[in-house]
C-alpha cells in the first residue's frame, strides 16, 4: 500500500519534471479541447481525425487506395515550421524572445524572388536563391540582437515592428520586378526552383534534406561546439557568462543573426518549393513565422522536439483542406495550435505546483522529526 | 488646406481605433503586464461586434443594435483577455507567450465562428454601419476622446490610479503597503481586453461592412507601438496614435493629394514601426517603461 502512493508520487514528480512528457500533455489537451469543440457544434470530430489520419498515412478518401502525395504535402509543408521553429528555439536557448520570425521570413522570400527574376537563368540558381536569402534573414535578425545588445531595446517590440516594416518593404521591393501586377511578378524561372524528391507527385523538394540538415546543425552548434555553450552560458545567467570571459554583446548580435539565418531559408523555400509558379507580392503576413513560436515551445527548444512538432504543424496544415471537404471548418487546426501556446504558457504553473510539493516535503520531514 | 480639413474626419475614423487599443495596452502595461495580445482581441471584438449587428439588423431590431453590438464585442474580448490574465498573474507564465498564443487563437476563433454562424470564411455584410453626424464625424471620434479623458483622469487623479501605477513600478513595495497586487493587475488586462474589443468593434462598423480575417490587419500593433512611442502616457500615446493613424490614413486617401500620388502607399504603412524603432534606440538608456513591466509577481512573504 505504502509503496503504491510513493510509486504515484513520484509518476507526478517525474510528468513534472519531464518537459517532453508535458509537451505531449499539451498537445493533448489542445486537441481535446479542439475535439470538444467540434462536438459542441454539432460536427463530426471523427471526421476531423480522418483527415488527420488520412495527412499522415496517405490513405485516400472512401476509395481503399493509398495515395503518397499527401504524406508528401504534409512532409512539404513542415518544412518552414521546423525552420522558423529553429529560429525562435535558437534565440530562446540565448535567452532572447526572437518573434521576428515572419519577417525574416519575408525577407527571405524577398531576396529569393529578386535573384530569381533579375539574374538571368542559369543551372544551379536555387543554390544561390538560398544562399542569399539566409544571409537576408541573418542580417534581419542580426540588426534586432545589435539593437538589444548595444542599446537595450526590447527584441519582442523591435522584432514586431521589423516584421511590418519587411512586410511593407518587400511589396515595395517586388513592385519592382519584371512583370508585377498587385499580387503576383513574372512566372520564376525552372532553374530557381527546388528539385522534387521521393514522393515526386507532392510539392516534396529537396529543401526537406535542407531542412534535416538544418536540425543537424542546430543540434551541433549548441551542444557540440565552444560557440554554443557561449550561447547557452548567455542564456542561462548573462552576468555570470559575462565573468567567466564570455562575450555576451557579440553572442547575442551572433545568435539573433544564426537565428533570423533559419526563417530566411524558410521564406526562400516555400517560394520555390513548387507552390508557387511566379514571385508573390505578398497582403499580409503567412504566419509561419507565429506558428514558428509554438513549433519551438511545443518542442522544447531541442533540435529532435522541434523537428517532431515542426512535422505535427505539417500535418495539421495539410488535413485543412481535407477537412474542408469532411464539413469540419479548418479553422480549428488553428484553434488547436493556439490552444496549445495558451496551455504552453500555463505550462509554468507547474512550476508552482513543483514549488508547493517541494514545501509539503520539507513539511513532513520536519514534522517526522 | 480645405483638402487637408476635408481628409480630417477620414484621419479621426482611422485614428479613434488605434488610440483606444493603445489607451487600454498602457493601463495594462502600467499595471505591470505587457498585452501584445491586443490585435488578436481586437479582432474578437470586431467578430462579436459584427455577427451581433448582422444577427439583430436581419432580426428587426436595428435601433439600438449598434450599442449592443459594441458592448458584446467588449464583453467577450474581455473575457478572452482573462485567459491572458490567468496566464501571466496566476500562472507566472511568460507574457510575450500567453499573448502570442491568443494571437493565435483569435485568428481561429474568429473565422471558425464565421463558418458556424454564416457557413463562410467571414461574417455576412450588414446593411448600415455607424453614421456620420452634422460636421461629419462617427461617433467613434467621441469614443475615443472620453476614453482618453478616462483613463488620464483615473489614472492621475484617483488613488486607484496611483495603486496601478505602483504596481508596474514596484510590486512588492505596492504589496507592503496594502495593495492588492493580483487584482489591479486583473484590472488592468480586463481594461485593454474591453478597450481592444470596443475598438474591434469601431473599426468594423465604421470602416466596413463584414468581419474578414483582413479587418485588424496589424492595427493592434500598431498601437502596441504608439504605446511605446508615447512613452506610456496617456497625452503621449494620443498623439503618437495620432501620428500613426494619420500615416493609415494617408496611404488610403493620398490619391487624392496630387503631390503625394508619387508615394507608394506602402512608405505610409511603414511609418509607424520605423519611427518607432528609431525612437526606441534615440531613447535607450532612458527607462520610460513602467519599471516591473512584464515581470510576473509571486507575493512577498505569504
Amino acid at each position: 500500500m505504502n509503496r503504491k502512493i510513493k510509486e504515484k508520487q513520484s509518476f507526478i514528480d517525474w510528468f513534472i519534471n519531464s518537459n517532453g512528457a508535458t509537451s505531449v500533455a499539451v498537445v493533448l489537451l489542445g486537441f481535446l479541447f479542439g475535439t470538444i469543440l467540434v462536438a459542441l457544434v454539432g460536427k463530426k470530430p471523427s471526421n476531423m481525425f480522418k483527415a488527420i489520419f488520412i495527412s499522415i498515412v496517405g490513405q485516400a478518401n472512401n476509395k481503399g487506395v493509398w495515395n503518397f502525395r499527401y504524406v508528401g504535402e504534409t512532409l512539404a509543408y513542415s518544412i518552414p515550421y521546423v525552420l522558423t521553429g529553429l529560429t525562435m528555439a535558437f534565440a530562446c536557448r540565448v535567452g532572447l524572445f526572437n518573434i521576428g520570425g515572419e519577417g525574416q521570413y519575408i525577407v527571405g522570400m524577398t531576396i529569393a524572388q529578386t535573384v530569381a527574376l533579375l539574374i538571368p537563368a542559369f543551372r544551379g540558381q536555387w543554390i544561390l536563391c538560398l544562399a542569399l536569402a539566409i544571409v537576408g534573414g541573418a542580417i534581419w535578425g542580426g540588426v534586432v540582437g545589435i539593437l538589444k545588445a548595444r542599446f537595450q531595446v526590447s527584441e519582442v517590440v523591435a522584432t514586431i515592428m521589423l516584421n511590418y516594416i519587411a512586410l511593407y518593404g518587400s511589396r515595395l521591393i517586388s513592385f519592382q520586378l519584371p512583370g508585377a501586377t498587385t499580387y503576383k511578378t513574372a512566372p520564376l524561372p525552372d532553374t530557381a526552383m527546388l528539385e522534387k524528391v521521393l514522393i515526386k507527385t507532392s510539392n516534396l523538394n529537396i529543401s526537406f534534406f535542407i531542412m534535416l540538415a538544418a536540425c543537424l546543425l542546430y543540434w551541433f552548434i549548441m551542444e557540440k561546439t565552444k560557440l554554443g555553450f557561449g550561447f547557452r552560458a548567455t542564456g542561462l545567467n548573462k552576468d555570470a557568462a559575462r565573468c567567466s570571459g564570455i562575450n555576451v554583446v557579440k553572442n547575442i548580435g551572433l545568435s539573433m543573426a544564426i537565428s533570423g539565418a533559419f526563417s530566411g531559408l524558410a521564406g526562400a523555400c516555400v517560394l520555390l518549393g513548387g507552390a508557387f509558379t511566379s514571385g508573390r507580392i505578398l497582403a499580409g503576413q503567412d504566419n509561419y513565422g507565429f506558428m514558428g513560436i509554438a513549433v519551438a515551445l511545443v518542442g522544447n527548444n531541442t533540435a529532435l522536439g522541434t523537428l517532431l512538432a515542426g512535422i505535427l504543424f505539417g500535418i495539421l496544415k495539410e488535413s485543412q483542406s481535407l477537412m474542408q471537404n469532411l464539413d469540419i471548418p479548418k479553422e480549428i487546426t488553428f484553434i488547436i495550435q493556439g490552444l496549445i501556446v495558451v496551455f504552453i504558457a500555463l505550462r509554468s504553473g507547474l512550476e508552482l505546483v513543483k514549488q508547493y510539493r517541494a514545501k509539503q516535503k520539507v513539511r513532513k520531514e520536519v514534522l517526522a522529526k | 488646406m480645405n483638402m487637408i480639413l476635408g481628409s480630417l474626419p477620414t484621419v479621426l475614423m482611422i485614428v479613434a481605433p488605434i488610440l483606444i487599443t493603445a489607451i487600454g495596452g498602457m493601463i495594462c502595461e502600467r499595471s505591470g503586464v505587457v498585452n501584445i495580445a491586443l490585435e488578436g482581441l481586437m479582432g474578437i471584438g470586431a467578430c462579436a461586434a459584427a455577427s451581433t449587428h448582422v444577427l439583430m439588423e436581419s432580426a428587426g431590431c436595428g435601433r439600438y443594435s449598434l450599442v449592443i453590438a459594441l458592448l458584446v464585442g467588449m464583453i467577450i474580448s474581455g473575457l478572452f483577455s482573462l485567459i491572458h490574465a490567468v496566464a501571466a498573474i496566476n500562472f507566472n507564465a511568460d507574457q510575450t507567450i500567453s499573448g502570442t498564443g491568443i494571437n493565435l487563437l483569435a485568428d481561429g476563433v474568429t473565422i471558425f465562428a464565421s463558418q458556424i454562424l454564416f457557413h463562410a470564411d467571414r461574417t455576412r455584410e450588414f446593411r448600415m454601419g455607424m453614421v456620420v453626424d452634422k460636421i461629419g464625424l462617427y461617433p467613434t471620434a467621441y469614443i475615443a476622446v472620453a476614453v482618453v479623458l478616462i483613463a488620464w483622469f483615473v489614472m492621475y487623479k484617483t488613488p486607484f490610479g496611483l495603486h496601478l501605477r505602483a504596481c508596474g513600478e514596484h510590486p512588492a513595495a505596492a504589496d507592503s503597503v496594502g495593495i492588492n497586487v493580483k487584482k489591479i493587475r486583473y484590472i488592468g488586462v480586463a481594461v485593454s481586453g474591453v478597450l481592444s474589443g470596443l475598438a474591434g468593434g469601431c473599426i468594423v462598423l465604421t470602416q466596413t461592412i463584414q468581419y474578414t480575417s483582413n479587418t485588424i490587419n496589424g492595427r493592434g500593433f500598431i498601437a502596441i507601438a504608439a504605446v511605446a512611442f508615447g512613452r506610456w502616457t496617456p497625452l503621449g500615446v494620443t498623439g503618437a496614435a495620432l501620428l500613426f493613424g494619420a500615416a493609415q490614413a494617408f496611404s488610403v486617401i493620398a490619391t487624392n493629394f496630387p503631390a503625394l500620388k508619387v508615394i507608394p502607399a506602402e512608405w505610409f504603412n511603414m511609418l509607424p514601426y520605423a519611427v518607432t524603432l528609431i525612437a526606441l534606440i534615440a531613447f535607450s538608456g532612458k527607462d520610460y517603461a513602467p519599471q516591473a513591466s512584464g515581470k510576473p509577481y509571486s507575493g512577498g512573504a505569504s
